[in-house]
């Protein structure tokens, strides 16, 4: 057995400078870690660090000690999968067999799936280990995680604010070291908001990229699985896990997939980026947009040729799109939860319709009942014309200004939020303040592009995220393009003190 | 767009969502105020724009058709808040 001396020293990278994926698969193939002292190392700091997070619904002990014993008898048979043995966490939308997937809802509080997730069944196929499931909020509707039906997840840099959302329970976990990795999904801007706010590295791939079979559905053309880590090789490392065609999901794209990590060079010259000024919005706080025109400076010393006057004229239009459209999906896909067939159920009534109506009151909490209204509404007689219809032709609108700016650039490059993370309780009840926190990364969802989140700099000690679009299925441009700036900065590698 | 307390019953009754006279009050004004933010979309000409209605190109999936295995039934029953031996047990429609 390895010495308590060498467990001891883990721990205190984890608990002080966290650990990398490429990291820990160093120490697992020099046989100097094992997979179940890794395990239990990052269990216990979960166990230390939850009492002031909450980024967790459900923490998997037996479950990640068993797949770590597993994983450690494929690394001894010479398996080099650089995901083998890599305790991680998994957003509680994505269907894990046998493992409760609440997605945070009273709903879904007793949900078991008897099936995995494409995402989920692929990383176990790479030796996973699932330390447990993600807190976000409720059906992944929200920026802030308060929407969670259990709890609200707090932000490691300042326990007052909040992580971002929906997947904040997914970045928190990584950025306060009780994961080495997380995948989250991203609707609006449900990875990239959350890896903003907490200092982590965060990407959305291409609509199409990542299967979404076991995903549970929001809004079916925006939704998006993709990883949070703490920096951009091990993004390429997750990526090249998790992306590729699956025949059980209809939208994803079958081509070819690249190994994400050969585009991990410092070589930039050349590459076009565009700055557009409609993304430094009215009310934008300054010290954030100091930050990112900092950030573009180091792009630029770099080797990349910068055009600070790009412009999408839609770009105001985006948020309304977005909070038409997705409703609409989200009512649609979330009329199944009628308390039939699983999931929480009226009893003390034997009428159908009441039983019905009872269910879905009780089982939703109030930012789902919005969406549930709102796109009810939108696609109502008499309002589908002017809501959902107009929406869908804005929609174009805003791909084809994306199309045009992609011919004259690589990439583009904005800040991921408008603000540092905001207090707990500031805009939970003002739900339009709430939506204008992700007004920089809808526009991508709705173009259905892949956009990296990468940290960038600190106002009062409060996080600030760069966010880089790219063309659909160019992937490696921004990973490229991140590396690079990870290489030459050392934002990425401060970690929160918990 | 102003909603009166009416139109927000009969949305939650399209919506199937039962809801409190409470609930009923604070939708009608968080919606009305969100509606009108979207009023900003009507002064956008779109003439002669097709609707997008999923961003990528892939048109017509089919998938051949092929006996494959699904899950027994005891594993999709296992979840059923009321069953009854191998069905879902459900409330009388017609009364």
């Amino acid at each position: 057995m390895p010495s308590t001396g060498k467990t001891k020293g883990v721990r205190q990278i984890i608990n002080h400078n966290r650990l990398t994926i490429h990291q820990a698969h160093q120490l697992l193939k020099a046989k100097e870690l094992s997979s179940l002292e890794l395990t239990k190392a990052i269990l216990e700091r979960i166990h230390q660090a939850e009492p002031k997070v909450h980024a967790l619904v459900t923490i998997t002990d037996e479950l990640a000690l068993q797949q770590a014993e597993k994983a450690d008898k494929l690394l001894a048979a010479g398996n080099t999968n650089p995901l083998t043995g890599i305790p991680a966490l998994i957003k509680d939308n994505m269907c894990t067999k046998g493992v409760r997937t609440t997605c945070s809802s009273k709903m879904l509080e007793n949900f078991t799936p008897p099936y995995n997730a494409t995402v989920v069944q692929k990383l176990n196929e790479h030796g996973l280990v699932m330390v447990g499931k993600a807190n976000m909020d409720e059906f992944a509707m929200g920026s802030s995680t308060e929407h969670s039906a259990f709890f609200p997840t707090h932000n490691p840099w300042d326990l007052s604010r909040v992580p971002g959302g929906s997947s904040g329970g997914s970045a928190v976990a990584v950025a306060a070291g009780e994961a080495i990795y997380a995948l989250g999904s991203d609707t609006g801007g449900s990875i990239r908001q959350p890896a903003g706010f907490c200092s982590v590295t965060g990407l959305k791939p291409t609509y199409g990229r990542v299967s979404r079979y076991g995903l549970v559905a929001f809004a079916s053309s925006l939704d998006q699985i993709g990883p949070l880590t703490q920096d951009v090789t091990d993004c390429a490392l997750v990526l090249n896990a998790i992306a590729g065609y699956d025949s059980r999901d209809s939208t994803s794209v079958p081509c070819l997939i690249p190994d994400y990590t050969q585009c991990l060079t410092t070589e930039l010259n050349g590459l076009r980026i565009g700055i557009p000024k409609e993304y430094f919005v009215a009310g934008m706080q300054p010290e954030v947009e100091t930050a990112i025109r900092i950030a573009i400076s180091k792009l630029e010393e770099l080797g990349v040729q910068v055009d600070w006057e790009a412009s999408l004229p839609h770009t105001p239009h985006a948020l309304a799109v977005y909070y038409i459209i997705a409703p609409s999906e989200a009512m649609a896909n979330l009329a199944r939860y009628d308390g039939v067939k699983y999931g929480f159920s009226y009893s003390e009534t034997d009428n159908m319709w009441e039983a019905l109506a009872k269910t879905r009151q009780h089982g939703f909490g109030p930012e789902v009942k919005r969406r549930i209204m709102l796109g009810t509404y939108a696609l109502s007689a008499g309002y589908y014309d002017a809501y959902y219809l107009k929406a869908q032709k804005v929609r174009t609108l805003i791909r084809q200004e994306f199309d045009h700016a992609f011919e004259k650039y690589d990439a583009l490059v904005t800040p991921t939020s408008p603000t540092t993370p905001f207090k707990i309780g500031e805009k939970v009840d003002d739900p339009l303040q709430m939506y204008l926190s992700d007004v920089c990364t809808l526009p991508i969802n709705i173009a259905g592009l892949p956009a990296i989140s990468i940290p960038a700099g600190f106002a009062d000690g409060l996080p600030i995220g760069m966010q880089i679009i790219g063309k659909p299925f160019a992937e490696e441009t921004l990973l490229k393009i991140a590396y690079a700036y990870q290489q030459a900065t050392d934002w990425h590698k401060k970690k929160p003190d918990i | 767009m102003k909603l009166t307390c009416e139109d927000v019953l009969h949305i939650a009754l399209l919506a199937r969502l039962g809801m409190t006279d409470a609930e009923v009050e604070r939708f009608r004004e968080q919606l009305s105020t969100i509606l009108e933010n979207f009023e900003i979309l009507q002064q956008v000409d779109t003439t002669n724009i097709l609707p997008t209605a999923q961003p990528i190109t892939l048109q017509n999936v089919v998938s051949d058709d092929e006996v494959a295995d699904s899950l027994p039934q005891s594993q999709i029953l296992a979840n059923a808040p009321r069953k009854e031996e191998n069905f879902f047990r459900v409330r009388a429609v017609l009364e």
